[in-house]
């Protein structure tokens, strides 16, 4: 009886590379549409939209985000607090802007209010907000597409 | 002088550990893909509201009064009412009624010391209105966008007249 010589087992390897290709390739695309300026966005607050609203082409040069909730909360870096409470922090942007030499006038107050937030509170917070020496205020809302 | 030993076939093939770096980039790629957003763009409008106590100067003399647009709204925060100059307008259409006024009143007359640069607005808002109606009103009085979809602005003075009271009690 006659046996066949066993071959030693070929090893197939796969071509990866058309497959780390498409996949940096979409990781320079996914890199490249991270939006930063997302980071004082809060997924509780759905903006009011407009036709008009279209980025801004130069930052703002010293923004203070104030979110205001649909219950009337407001959210300050991070925290969420009632309008009355506001004051310590603002006097705390306001010594930070002190401290690097510019007047608090410079400063922008972005108001990011939810659409179905009380238009009295987003008027009480410019209030306070004025009583702190702020006067440049930035009503966001998001671009409608639809129009 | 000693050589090394090199193997019969001479074609030492070395291989590349490709493990790792496949595994980097699929997590890399899945948190970009849960990151994600096809977020609408944000933008802002602008209202410059001084100090409590206005300046007085002769600008302020020279400048138009400011065109009153009060709004009203019921307990819900539904729009009910919109008045121009203390004319009533109907509420179905206002802000597009109200944008007409404006173009009325601001006409061609642009650029420097020009009627549309020193026109300003005074928003009456009721204290319970919904801020949505506040944006469409700010929107239909700043501008409004050609058949190119370029923005043509109207008024860029806006300011809110004293917050009214008459707040609910859970908001105070």
């Amino acid at each position: 009886m006659r046996f066949k010589s066993r071959t030693p087992t070929a090893v197939y390897e796969g071509d990866f590379t058309p497959m780390i290709d498409m996949t940096f390739q979409l990781i320079a695309f996914f890199a490249l549409l991270l939006n930063f300026s997302q980071v004082e966005q809060n997924e509780r607050i759905q903006l009011p939209s407009s036709e008009l609203a279209k980025p801004n082409e130069s930052p703002l040069d010293y923004p203070i985000t104030l979110q205001l909730t649909r219950e009337g909360n407001v959210i300050i870096g991070g925290q969420e607090i009632p309008p009355a409470a506001l004051r310590p922090y603002l006097i705390k942007e306001k010594q930070l802007l002190q401290s690097q030499g510019r007047p608090v006038a410079d400063a922008t107050v972005i108001i990011r209010a939810h659409k179905d937030a009380v238009a009295g509170i987003v008027q009480e917070l410019i209030d306070r907000c004025q009583r702190e020496g702020l006067e440049r205020f930035a009503l966001r809302a998001k671009e409608d597409v639809k129009q | 002088m000693k050589f090394r030993h090199t193997t019969s076939s001479g074609d030492d093939k070395v291989e590349l550990q490709m493990t790792p770096m496949i595994d980097i980039v699929f997590q890399l790629l899945s948190f970009f893909i849960m990151t994600f957003r096809i977020g609408a763009q944000e933008g802002d409008f602008n209202v410059k509201m001084p100090v409590l106590a206005p300046a007085a100067g002769a600008a302020s003399e020279i400048a138009l009064p400011p065109i009153k647009i009060r709004l009203r709204a019921d307990a819900a925060g539904r729009l009910t009412s919109v008045q121009f100059n203390d004319r009533e307008m109907p509420v179905a259409g206002a802000m597009r009624l109200l944008r007409e006024e404006i173009i009325g009143l601001i006409g061609d007359d642009r650029g420097p010391g020009s009627i549309q640069e020193t026109a300003e607005v005074e928003l009456d808002c009721d204290f319970q209105l919904r801020y949505e109606h506040v944006i469409d009103a700010v929107t239909a009085v700043s501008g409004y966008l050609d058949r190119e979809g370029n923005i043509i602005k109207l008024v860029e003075k806006i300011k809110f007249a004293p917050p009214r009271t008459g707040a609910p009690a859970s908001s105070s």
